[in-house]
């Protein structure tokens, strides 16, 4: 229980500066912000290496399961999110 | 020390998904953005991999690892270098119900493996298989519905069905009261999986098409939650910093959406538009010995003497893949002088932003796609303006009949310019299900055709006229 609370602490925080820092984003960004905050929040990876590397089947399965699902993540949600945002142009 | 070197490079990786998040909110920074979060994940990852636990893994393990990310990377960049931008709604549906899968796999991977899991990691396991369970099967359900499957654009409703649903939720919470108690049982944690996901997918059946992007952004928000709990399983800070970014930016883009509805996220989340409170006018009522019916050649001749146009694009522009010939049409008639913009209602399509995105992929300029706020007092200075697919987001019933579904939505107020033309195939109404009186207004023509048709025909009778 003694790590409970630092942690609830970072992740109150975290969501203050979330608000702070995504108030105010133009429509024309609503989708890749979407995509790109996916792709970020598969971070998710680093949790199924983690399993992946464990004892035992059940947990080296389940984990796999999630590392396949977490890399897709990251790698589509950069991907497309880099095709957008690539896209977005002002004529000078 | 080898732990405070990974600590040190998630801090590092946390620091960058920021900076990364905060560029993804301005279109000159966007790029960056995105590039600066993919360094701070590649940093994440490494310093993963060098983790005892995962660097003694084995040749086996490592060879698993290998083959995980190989398949999903290549699955991964084939989804998103092979689909098309009008499909985008069911790409961010997909990557969410992903992330929510990860998370609960995760979430059930580690009660299998630790003998005797503490209080936290047993409620934070438990939560993150609520949340990650009813992601990943909401979010196939929105996908199902976006791509047109197997499920209905409407709604879905059948008696009790939010008795069910309360007590699904209480059934979840039951189980998952049993795993903290005995989390020996992995089979409770099984069954705790299985009632979320059934409620995930009765959540998301009542949401319907126009719905649909508060759906997009409240699942996104949901992934980003079950990133953050998987953290409080792991004891890992940087799963917690991400997934409360993530958490707080689907939460922001869900009340922008429901803003932009004027309706509240309950009333969405049962799929509760219509019927309207009052006496409503009925089809006939509304339309009888009203309704003008034009041609692409009068719509011609209509822009010739047109210093300004805009054009109000809506989900109809999405399913005709229309964007490339609007574009055409736009570039035209700049060509000849006339000023053109674009006005963007905010909930215009299936997902938050989705038009914007269309017309960024056929090369329209992003300062000429104006917000409903900034373009709205200029509709009485615009000689045309012309609506491709969209109902419900310009019907001034929004403004004038309190008793309607749509009541005090914010509408573009396209009855207010010299004349509107709008492009439909029926007068079949939107997702409302109510009839619009622009369309029998003094001032407005129909042209009935498909979006992408009657823009092509627009441009041969200008290059003709």
């Amino acid at each position: 229980m003694d790590t409970f609370l630092p942690l609830l602490t970072i992740f109150m925080l975290a969501v203050f500066v979330g608000v702070e820092i995504i108030t105010k984003v133009p429509p024309l960004l609503h989708t890749p912000l979407m995509s790109g905050s996916n792709a970020v929040s598969g971070i998710t990876i680093i949790g199924a290496l983690l399993s992946v590397a464990a004892e035992g089947n059940l947990p080296t399965m389940l984990g796999f399961l999630a590392l396949v699902l977490a890399t897709i993540n990251v790698v589509g949600g950069f991907l497309v999110t880099h095709r957008m945002v690539a896209m977005f142009k002002k004529k000078d | 020390m080898l732990s405070v070197f990974i600590d040190f490079t998630y801090l590092l990786a946390s620091v960058l998904f920021i900076f990364g998040i905060k560029g993804l909110t301005h279109p000159r920074t966007a790029v960056r953005g995105n590039l600066l979060g993919a360094t701070g994940m590649l940093l994440a990852v490494v310093a993963t991999l060098a983790d005892r636990q995962v660097f003694g893994a084995g040749p086996q393990g490592l060879a698993l690892i290998l083959a995980g990310v190989l398949l999903g990377s290549a699955i991964g960049a084939t989804l998103a270098l092979k689909i098309q931008m009008t499909a985008m709604p069911q790409m961010v549906a997909l990557l969410n119900a992903f992330g929510g899968g990860a998370s609960a796999l995760i979430a059930g991977a580690v009660l299998a493996e630790t003998a005797d899991p503490s209080t936290q990691t047993a409620v934070a396991t438990v939560t993150s298989g609520i949340i990650g369970s009813v992601t990943f099967w909401g979010s196939l359900v929105a996908f199902d519905k976006l791509q047109g499957l197997m499920l209905p654009d409407n709604p879905v409703h059948f008696p009790a069905q939010q008795g069910l649903n309360v007590l699904l939720a209480l059934g979840a919470v039951g189980l998952g009261a049993w795993v903290v108690s005995d989390p020996s049982q992995l089979g409770s944690y099984g069954l705790l999986v299985a009632v979320g996901s059934v409620l995930g997918i009765l959540l998301t059946i009542p949401i319907g098409g126009a719905d649909m992007p508060v759906a997009i952004a409240l699942l996104n928000s949901y992934s980003g939650l079950a990133a953050a709990s998987t953290g409080f399983v792991l004891n890992n800070n940087i799963l917690i910093i991400t997934g409360s970014l993530v958490g707080a930016s689907g939460l922001i883009l869900t009340q922008i959406m429901c803003r932009a509805m004027n309706r509240s996220l309950m009333n969405v989340l049962m799929g509760a538009i219509g019927p309207a409170s009052g006496p409503v006018q009925g089809a006939d009522e509304v339309y009888a010995g009203r309704v003008k019916s034009t041609t692409p050649e009068e719509v011609a001749m209509l822009f010739d003497g047109a210093r300004r146009v805009v054009i109000v694009p809506g989900y109809g522009m999405a399913v005709a893949q229309a964007q490339h010939q609007v574009r055409d049409l736009a570039n035209l008639l700049e060509s000849r002088g006339t000023e053109v913009e674009f006005a963007i209602h905010p909930v215009a399509g299936r997902m938050p932003g989705h038009m914007n995105v269309l017309l960024a992929e056929a090369n329209v300029d992003y300062d000429k796609l104006r917000e409903m706020d900034d373009i709205n007092p200029s509709f009485e200075q615009t000689d045309v303006t012309l609506i491709i697919g969209a109902n419900d987001i310009v019907n001034p019933v929004a403004r004038t009949d309190p008793s309607s579904p749509i009541a005090g939505m914010p509408i573009l107020d396209v009855d207010k310019s010299r004349t509107v033309v709008v492009v439909k195939r029926s007068l079949s109404p939107g997702f409302a299900g109510i009839p619009n009186p622009l369309f029998a207004a003094d001032n407005t023509v129909m042209l009935f055709a498909d979006g992408k048709k009657a823009v092509l025909d627009l441009i041969t009778a200008i290059k003709d006229g």
